[in-house]
């Protein structure tokens, strides 16, 4: 018997704190804003933590349950939470992330006149989160799904007057309503085939049958709908157009939001269906190739961005694809572990940039940057952990996330692992090209800054300061930085893999989730190598594996130091030589400059036809010719009858005394008629 | 059977004559005062048909009908005549023609 935990209490806090400051914020002094969103949202890592320390003591997976939700039949669905392993490093990503960037933000946002209605969405975010990752079942998964999509185009969207934000706002919640339509069929498939959204029950009708491998059966059809979910959420190919749009934010959103949580649900999704990919192979392969795609060419997409955040966003992208990957090779604990340690570096990196953005007054092009290491010390010292992290460097989280991934994606297909390697060798040079152009070489921006002359973020983040110059960000930003820095660096030790002498305890902690649940035996062979590296892992590996891990590793690590080469020769000893580059490629260039014309390609698809179709058909024609005009038809209809017979409301009472009696007699004569007819 | 002296449709015509009458004067009539009498003649004209078929058909009904209409004409008739009152001090006309405000 489960000792009763109340976790219904980690979303309702933050949700509490989204009410307090929506409905009293705007009176309150920013003082007691803080006090509230803050006190929340800690309360609710505090509880995380509790529960995580009593995790060991717990009968797994443990089950909540609070409410009926909907009856109908044989079929119900209640309000349910559930905890596993899986769903508690979420649950800890979620909160321990969450309070560190909202200490950050009372720094970044002090001087927005909106302050309030920031932290207000800020704790309502943090409340669908939690929602998502705690659901018992697909339906209250969903309403967090759509919760922090809501939540997400909030905050996109808060400097809502500038028409940018607005629209990227939009864009971000169009784009994921793609990907929800998907998730939606891939509901009603299971609720048509299993008769339950529940977790446990959807996965004790699944784990019995056999992998679909001659072909596509029910489970591919509803693992690549899932994944079409997911592709929204997560910001993957073919719908990862929103993310880089969705930095109109403030930053501390973006890494949030856009960086370290929201956009993991997907790959948090795809990982907690992993009875059913595990049974779909094709749909396995599609996350895989789609993740491994989504990784390049979101990485050479970053390599011409100059906008300090779409950096990190294209980056965030090509990050996401990874965990896809390794999702995709059934590595589903590689890519939680990806997750965890990427929420760490890519929060940090984009926490950092926002102390960059800060510094600088709110210029967020980098080649009005350089030369800020010496200024901001403390945001340069963390930024280069993170960069480290990102970039694979040895010892630091993200090398063991990242090799990981790799090593498994080899075991899979050694296409994979090729772009993969490649793709982190893009990191890496695209990662310390940031790093170089932000803190190296001379200062390329207005002499002596001028506070406000960059965008909207510029006024809103300096308001409470007025002093010039570049300067060191308020402590209350720096030390979230701190922290994440140290998360981001040491973060990766508890997945060593054994190749390395650890005993990748984060997989081993996983286990009970992913593990044991592939199909059979035969069928794991026979569909190739997708179901054998979950065994694999769990025997001691054989010696030859290591030696064979190591040279990968070794290979994965040249990579990242071939990135690292590159982007000091090309951004720090000769900084004119990127311009010489970029000329004599000018073609491709251009290309990757314009984000390869996917923009404009979907426009040009989708978007123009539709508001061709809508404009010339719906608008132009059925709206104002039929709907319009039925109902101006009607009421001219009327207007004109009623010009007529308005003549008989004369006013005069002899008049209408007449009908009256004409009326009368009409009836008495029909009466006499009917009567006499009837005889 | 109880000899009826005069047959039913004597009363019937005379009720209905009286009422039409009534109608009539209503209808042609410009002064207040004068349609409001027109209605008491219809309210009677319809009276003694009740009474007529009361008698006719030896129902008591009937009666008591003609009980409630003297009542509901005895009360009309004060709203009625204190309306026209009204209306004379504030129009200082009892033509219903030129009592028209509320005419657009």
């Amino acid at each position: 018997m489960n000792p009763m935990l109340n976790l219904w209490l980690i979303p309702l806090l933050p949700l509490a704190g989204a009410a307090i400051n929506g409905f009293f914020g705007k009176r309150s002094s920013r003082k007691a804003v803080t006090t509230v969103a803050l006190f929340f949202s800690g309360a609710a890592f505090a509880m995380a933590l509790w529960v995580a320390m009593r995790f060991s003591s717990l009968s797994l997976p443990y089950q909540e349950y609070f409410a009926h939700w909907l009856r109908s039949g044989s079929f119900s669905v209640d309000f349910a939470f559930y905890l596993d392993q899986l769903s508690l490093v979420m649950l800890l990503v979620v909160t321990g992330v969450g309070f560190l960037i909202h200490v950050y933000s009372i720094g970044y946002m002090w001087g927005d006149p909106s302050y309030y209605r920031f932290f207000s969405y800020l704790n309502l975010f943090m409340f669908f989160m939690l929602t998502l990752v705690l659901a018992g079942n697909y339906l209250v998964m969903f309403i967090g799904w759509e919760g922090v999509g809501l939540a997400s185009y909030l905050l996109i969207g808060f400097w809502f007057t500038k028409d940018s934000a607005a629209s990227a706002g939009k864009k971000a919640f169009i784009v994921n309503r793609i990907g929800d339509f998907g998730f939606l069929i891939a509901l009603f498939l299971l609720i048509r085939h299993f008769g339950s959204l529940n977790f446990n029950q959807v996965f004790q009708s699944v784990l019995p049958m056999s992998a679909e491998t001659s072909g596509a059966g029910l489970l591919t059809v509803i693992g690549i709908l899932l994944m079409v979910g997911a592709c929204g959420k997560s910001a993957q190919i073919p719908l990862y157009i929103w993310l880089p749009d969705a930095m109109e934010g403030p930053t501390p959103v973006s890494a949030l939001i856009h960086a370290a949580t929201m956009v993991t649900a997907g790959v948090y999704m795809v990982s907690r269906s992993h009875v059913i990919f595990e049974r779909a192979p094709i749909a396995l392969t599609v996350v895989a190739i789609i993740g491994t795609l989504t990784a390049f060419f979101a990485a050479t997409i970053g390599i011409a961005q100059t906008d300090i955040k779409k950096v990190l966003a294209y980056s965030t992208v090509s990050q996401l694809g990874y965990m896809f990957m390794a999702c995709g090779v059934g590595a589903f604990s590689a890519g939680i572990f990806h997750l965890m340690t990427h929420a760490f570096f890519k929060g940090l990196l984009f926490l950092a940039a926002g102390s960059v953005i800060h510094a600088v007054g709110g210029e967020q092009d980098m080649r009005k940057m350089g030369g800020l290491r010496k200024k901001i010390p403390w945001t340069f010292w963390t930024m280069t952990a993170a960069t480290l992290a990102i970039s694979g460097i040895p010892g630091f989280s993200g090398f063991f996330s990242k090799d990981e991934i790799l090593w498994r994606s080899y075991q899979a297909s050694w296409v994979y692992w090729l772009v993969g390697v490649i793709t982190a060798f893009i990191t890496s040079f695209y990662m310390f090209r940031l790093w170089f152009m932000t803190f190296f070489g001379e200062y390329r921006g207005e002499a002596d800054t001028e506070h406000g002359h960059g965008g909207h973020s510029a006024s809103d983040a300096h308001g409470g300061h007025g002093h010039g110059g570049i300067h060191e960000s308020p402590r209350v930003m720096v030390i979230p930085l701190v922290v994440l820095a140290v998360l981001s660096v040491v973060g990766g030790y508890v997945g060593v893999p054994g190749s390395l002498g650890g005993n990748n305890r984060f997989d081993k902690f996983l286990g009970p989730v992913f593990h044991g649940s592939a199909p059979a035996k035969e069928h794991s062979t026979a569909l190739g190598e997708k179901g054998a590296p979950e065994q694999e892992t769990e025997g001691p590996e054989p010696q030859k594996a290591v030696s064979t891990e190591l040279m990968f590793t070794g290979i994965s690590v040249v990579a990242a130091f071939l990135g690292l080469g590159l982007a000091w020769q090309l951004y720090y000893r000769r900084p004119e030589l990127p311009d010489k580059v970029a000329a004599s490629f000018s073609g491709v260039y251009e290309v990757v400059l314009h984000k390869y014309y996917v923009d404009e390609f979907y426009g040009a698809l989708f978007v123009k036809p539709l508001i061709n179709f809508s404009t010339r058909i719906l608008w132009q024609g059925v709206d104002q010719k039929v709907i319009d005009a039925a109902v101006n038809d009607a009421g001219d209809g009327a207007k004109h009858v009623s010009d007529e017979v308005r003549h008989m409301q004369s006013g005069n009472i002899r008049s209408y005394a007449g009908w009256v009696a004409a009326g009368s007699a009409v009836v008495i004569a029909f009466m006499i008629w009917m009567w006499t007819g009837a005889r | 059977m109880v000899p009826s002296y005069v047959p039913l449709s004597y009363y019937l015509l005379l009720s209905g004559f009286l009422f039409g009458c009534g109608v009539i004067g209503f209808l042609i009539k410009r002064n207040i005062i004068t349609i409001f009498m027109s209605i008491e003649l219809m309210l009677n004209g319809v009276n003694l048909s009740f009474v007529a078929f009361a008698a006719h058909w030896h129902a008591l009904a009937g009666q008591v009908f003609v009980f409630f209409v003297m009542v509901v004409a005895a009360a009309e008739a004060a709203v009625g005549l204190a309306i026209i009152i009204a209306v004379y001090r504030t129009r200082e006309t009892l033509n219903v023609d030129q009592v028209n405000l509320l005419k657009l």
